[in-house]
């Protein structure tokens, strides 16, 4: 054995030489990224069950996906690599004699693009959204169902950011994943990047996941500015009781409305509202418990690490992330401000009995949003409890947010 | 449909415009249509209720006055009788004990809650 010869090898397959090759200083600069979006998860807590997933998916595939030139059009690749984008790319190319074909991704896939699978075909959003209707409970949406009209107000970030994304010149496809982060709904991004544009998937999931954590921060001064102080003080008068029945019969309502008006919510919508049947019919309560708690734990840590592994170096860092990320935050400032808005007519209408703070829940993000706009509420009146009021709009935002990816995968899917 | 495929097809920023209006519109009316469905299931629930209640009413009125009435119910072990609640509904009453005894770190049933009575 050439001992001088076996060491020249191990130094050059090893991934601290790829630093140094071409491109090398990309990887090295995710690696920093995950360790921040480690920090950020781990030690100021956002959004920790997903995000630290996300970060080390972030790491695992930049320390073993290396550029390489020489790989030829798709440019990526590592004998090693636990993700391969060149594989994807293939996937995705109709001239490849490997388009759509799952079967060369088992076979030349490291670990992640196995794991990615169930990204790519939608399945762990949509289980997800199981594990979140059996989270779920519509009652306050169900004895005050003007709530509905506050979720679909909170969209407007969604079609804002659309239009701003074309503007910059995302493709319309692009775009449509990009205004889906104003729907502040983590699992939805994911299932409609995943199937748009499942290149931005990386910055788009991270965008999302962040700014859902950081709305205590984004929402309060929105909420200061265009609502007064007496319009935050309003104290709302307790809503109606919700019987069994009809926690029973609202899942399946849905389910078969918003169906058939768009065919295309079918896994996200189908799946939130059987998860919510299994919780409220009483007769499943094994079901309801293994999705909110075992499946949406199993599903969580494999959707968090398959989407950090999106975060190649090479496709990464580049504009178009930083242009999401700034996009990101227009969406969710004007899916509040939209929220905010409706919240005030509902205000002048009522005469002054809804509080209009409770428009600023209908971005989904369940249910952080609902509580900003109670502390916020009770800021303005020690004596507020806006929480139930604003949990009607919040979970209308869920139901929103899913119709409007619908509508956005009806129209470029 | 085959509309909106031409329209995502050869896409400007004027078609961007219009499908994003487009777009929320359709997300306004699909959940302004749930909303009504809702508030006939509301209605069709609250009038089922109404006449529930009536029912139980009359049937309460038509028994002999002779009736005993029934001893109070025994409390639960460990219970330290009822609290008083002055303007203040069951459900927000329950909600301030349960944040009073996270805040204190107390478990609740360690906790006597004589009255709690909402501060004008």
């Amino acid at each position: 054995m050439d001992i001088l010869e076996t060491l020249k090898t191990l130094v050059g397959d090893s991934g601290f030489t790829s630093f140094f090759a071409d491109g090398g200083w990309k990887n090295l600069i995710m690696i920093v990224i995950s360790c921040v979006l480690l920090y950020l998860g781990i030690v100021k807590k956002f959004e920790p069950l997903l995000l630290v997933g996300i970060a080390f998916g972030c790491l695992l595939v930049n320390v073993s996906n290396f550029f390489d030139p020489s790989i030829g059009e798709y440019g990526l690749s590592s004998e090693n690599a636990l993700y391969h984008p060149e594989l994807w790319s293939a996937f995705l190319d109709e001239s490849s004699e490997f388009y759509h074909s799952y079967g060369h991704i088992m076979k030349e896939g490291g670990l992640l693009d196995i794991l990615y699978i169930g990204v790519k075909t939608g399945l762990y959003p949509s289980l997800i959204f199981l594990g979140v209707g059996a989270m779920t409970d519509f009652g306050p949406l169900l004895s005050n169902p003007k709530s509905l009209l506050l979720g679909a107000a909170a969209q407007m970030g969604v079609f804002l950011a659309f239009f701003g994304a074309v503007c910059l010149g995302f493709e319309g496809n692009e775009a449509a994943s990009i205004g889906i982060i104003g729907g502040a709904d983590g699992p939805t991004a994911i299932f409609l990047t995943g199937k748009l544009a499942p290149d931005l998937l990386g910055p788009i999931a991270i965008a999302a996941y962040s700014y859902m954590a950081l709305i205590p921060a984004i929402q309060p001064p929105l909420m200061r500015l265009l609502t007064t102080e007496k319009e935050r003080s309003v104290k709302m008068e307790q809503t109606r009781e919700v019987s069994k029945t009809e926690k029973i019969i609202f899942p399946i309502i849905v389910a078969l409305f918003v169906i058939l008006l768009l065919p295309s919510t079918a896994p996200l919508v189908g799946c939130l509202m059987l998860g919510n049947l299994w919780k409220v019919c009483g007769v499943t309560e094994r079901l309801s418990d293994t999705v909110q708690n075992g499946l949406m734990n199993i599903v969580t840590v494999f959707l968090g690490i398959s989407v950090g592994a999106t975060t190649v170096a090479a496709n990464f860092l580049n504009i178009k992330t930083l242009e999401i990320i700034i996009l990101g935050v227009i969406a969710f400032g004007f899916s509040t401000v939209g929220g905010l808005l409706v919240g005030k007519l509902m205000y002048k209408l009522s005469g002054g009995k809804i509080n209009p703070l409770i428009g600023s829940a209908g971005v989904s993000a369940v249910p952080m949003a609902a509580r900003v706009a109670q502390k916020e509420g009770q800021k303005a009146n020690p004596t507020n409890f806006l929480l139930m009021h604003a949990m009607g709009p919040n979970v209308a935002g869920v139901i929103g947010s899913a119709i409007a990816a619908g509508f956005l995968l009806a129209v470029f899917g | 449909m085959n509309e909106i495929v031409t329209l995502a097809s050869d896409f400007s920023i004027a078609d961007a415009g219009k499908t994003a209006i487009f777009g929320y519109l359709v997300v306004f009316a699909g959940l302004a249509i749930l909303m009504a469905i809702l508030y006939i299931m509301g209605a069709f629930f609250k009038s089922k209720d109404a006449k529930a209640k009536e029912k139980k009413a009359s049937e309460e009125a038509a028994k002999p006055e002779a009736a005993v009435e029934a001893p109070a119910a025994a409390l639960a072990p460990g219970s330290a009788g009822h609290v008083k609640l002055y303007d203040v509904p069951d459900k927000e009453a329950a909600m301030i004990m349960a944040i009073v005894a996270d805040k204190m770190q107390k478990p609740l049933n360690e906790l006597h809650f004589i009255s709690i009575k909402e501060v004008k």
